[in-house]
């Protein structure tokens, strides 16, 4: 920062004001981004906000609110989609878990090989990885073609154009933001607690349920709570492997405005998946703070 | 002597067996699409098998023999570009700003700037629908990078204020003394030790940019569809392969860029 110094002596009062107006100019280097996101972001979301309160005729309404829990085609979209998150997110937990702590307890060197396994998905495009999920869990796909060839099934698993397709996609597509911010927090646990506890007669699986798993857990529930909200959004990876049986909420909003035209009804559907989202995260902040989360990409 | 022991608990790595066993499993399955679709996309068969029976460059003469998808690469290759020239001075500028200036606006303005990553992409897309709808946006290629300047700039500001982070800015104010202004100040001393992040930052925005799908298919069309867009429609309709060949092209991008950036954190942190 540049008030590193305190002025002092005469004039002191005048370079105090001198570095007030500078750190003021300063900040005004962030409007053009600030600006580009208030036209692009807020102002929209606002305006969507707006027409949610209209019914199609243009009359004032809180029709498009009341038929999220009315409508049973609703209230089913919902609910897969809190289905698909609530599974994808126990699975990335439960492969993304001891992948982390491999990584972690792995020499620095190692570590950093392997984490180009974790972060070269992460930088390839998700319309490719989908797109390869869907050639490779088609009826004649590789994985089909090689569990009969071994002998483990007969006829070809249904694994894509439905609710398992879109499930495996979305794992390896969301497993990096969970074992990103779960293994930062696990390399920043002192290694020499988990000595102690053994040093104390505590037994290797005691140390680790008892001193390291409580410690990890900040960084696990950031990654669970990243990957759970990302979930709630997901829109490529159901629409291609979901094969028209797995409708999402995002899938919902995208067919309200190109289907229907209905803007009332997607504006409605983006403004409590926002909320939805933001309340989320704002907890995930006010527990862990956000920067060091997003930091990973 | 701790050496022959996987952990601080004393577990030998043959205990740890089912562990590194499982570790591996799970990097295969990351990596697995990826890797298997670049031979596949060499196969001579409709099919796509693996490892191909017969090799061949067919579905690479079918993508760079289209007029179509060649015109939506070139979209795509264009936005992106423009994406990362604009996103990464306006970016670096908000960064800049935010190191420089007192803390308590400083947190409130980065929450804002950090917004286009909370805030669900689809909303984002159907608003920029919306407003570009208004001001004969929708389908042109300003459209699009205006769109995708916006989700870069998180991008581009996390990756540069990262850098800032290690830099001394009392070199700065070491320049200024000796009478450069601020700007020149910041543009021969501070820039030239933060450029691995902005580098960094820069090919974030290109990425970014080129991988899009979701604002791109609402925005982008016509003529001024981006190359995501086309491979989205072709796909719901069903699998062609000449999207294997696309793929590949797609990955190798993505590993050159991880790759440079590994590169410049490298030499960003010497020793």
């Amino acid at each position: 920062m540049t008030a590193a110094v305190t002025p002092v002596g005469t004039n002191a009062e005048a370079l105090a004001a001198d570095s007030r107006r500078e750190r003021r100019r300063a900040f005004f280097l962030t409007s053009p981004a600030a600006l580009l996101i208030a036209v692009v972001v807020f102002v929209p979301v606002g305006w969507l906000f707006w027409l949610s309160l209209f019914d199609p005729e243009g009359a004032l309404t809180a029709e498009n609110y009341t038929r999220m829990l009315g409508s049973p085609a609703y209230v089913k979209t919902f609910k897969t989609t809190f289905e698909v998150s609530f599974v994808v997110t126990a699975v990335c937990v439960l492969i993304g878990y001891p992948l982390a702590y491999l990584l972690s307890q792995l020499p620095a060197r190692a570590a950093n090989v392997c984490m180009v396994f974790v972060l070269l998905p992460f930088w390839t495009s998700l319309l490719v990885r989908t797109y390869a999920w869907l050639v490779l869990l088609q009826r004649k796909g590789l994985i089909n073609t090689w569990l009969i060839d071994l002998g483990v099934i007969e006829q070809p698993l249904r694994l894509v154009h439905n609710f398992t397709g879109t499930v495996i996609g979305m794992v390896h597509i969301l497993l990096p933001f969970l074992v990103l911010p779960l293994y930062a927090a696990m390399r920043s646990i002192d290694r020499d607690l988990i000595r102690a506890a053994a040093n104390l007669g505590s037994s290797p699986v005691g140390a680790f349920w008892r001193v390291f798993f409580p410690l990890s857990l900040p960084g696990l529930f950031a990654g669970v709570v990243l990957v759970f909200v990302l979930c709630l959004g997901f829109y490529v990876t159901p629409a291609l492997l979901g094969g028209g049986r797995v409708q999402m909420w995002a899938m919902r909003i995208e067919s309200s405005v190109n289907l229907y035209a209905n803007w009332g009804a997607a504006s409605a559907l983006g403004v409590v998946l926002l909320i939805v989202t933001l309340v989320l995260l704002w907890a995930l902040n006010k527990l862990f703070g956000l920067e060091r989360v997003f930091s990973g990409r | 002597m701790s050496k022959s022991f996987a952990s601080d608990t004393q577990i030998t790595h043959l205990g740890r067996l089912w562990l590194y066993l499982f570790g591996a499993l799970v990097m295969v399955f990351l990596m697995f699409p990826s890797v298997v679709v670049i031979p596949m996309s060499f196969s001579d068969s409709t099919y796509l098998e693996f490892p191909p029976r017969e090799w061949s460059l067919r579905w690479y003469e079918n993508y760079f023999g289209s007029i179509e998808w060649r015109e939506a690469t070139y979209v795509s290759l264009q936005a992106a570009v423009l994406t990362m020239l604009v996103a990464t001075p306006v970016g670096t500028a908000a960064a800049y700003g935010l190191h420089v200036s007192g803390r308590r606006m400083a947190a409130t303005m980065q929450t804002m700037l950090l917004m286009p990553l909370m805030v669900p992409i689809i909303l984002i897309a159907i608003g920029a629908f919306y407003l570009y709808a208004r001001l004969g946006l929708n389908y042109t290629i300003t459209g699009v990078v205006v769109a995708h300047t916006v989700l870069a700039i998180p991008f581009v500001l996390v990756t540069v204020s990262s850098g800032l982070k290690t830099y001394d800015m009392n070199q700065e104010m070491v320049a200024r003394s000796l009478g450069a202004s601020r700007l020149r100040a910041f543009l021969t001393v501070t820039l030239p030790q933060i450029r691995f992040s902005v580098v960094a930052g820069a090919l974030f925005a290109f990425i970014t940019s080129l991988d899009e799908v979701i604002v791109a298919m609402f925005v982008s069309g016509g003529e001024n569809a981006t190359l995501t867009r086309r491979m989205f429609n072709a796909l719901r309709d069903q699998i062609d392969p000449t999207i294997a060949a696309i793929s590949t092209c797609l990955i190798l991008v993505s590993v050159i860029s991880l790759l440079l950036v590994q590169w410049l954190g490298k030499a960003r942190t010497p020793g």
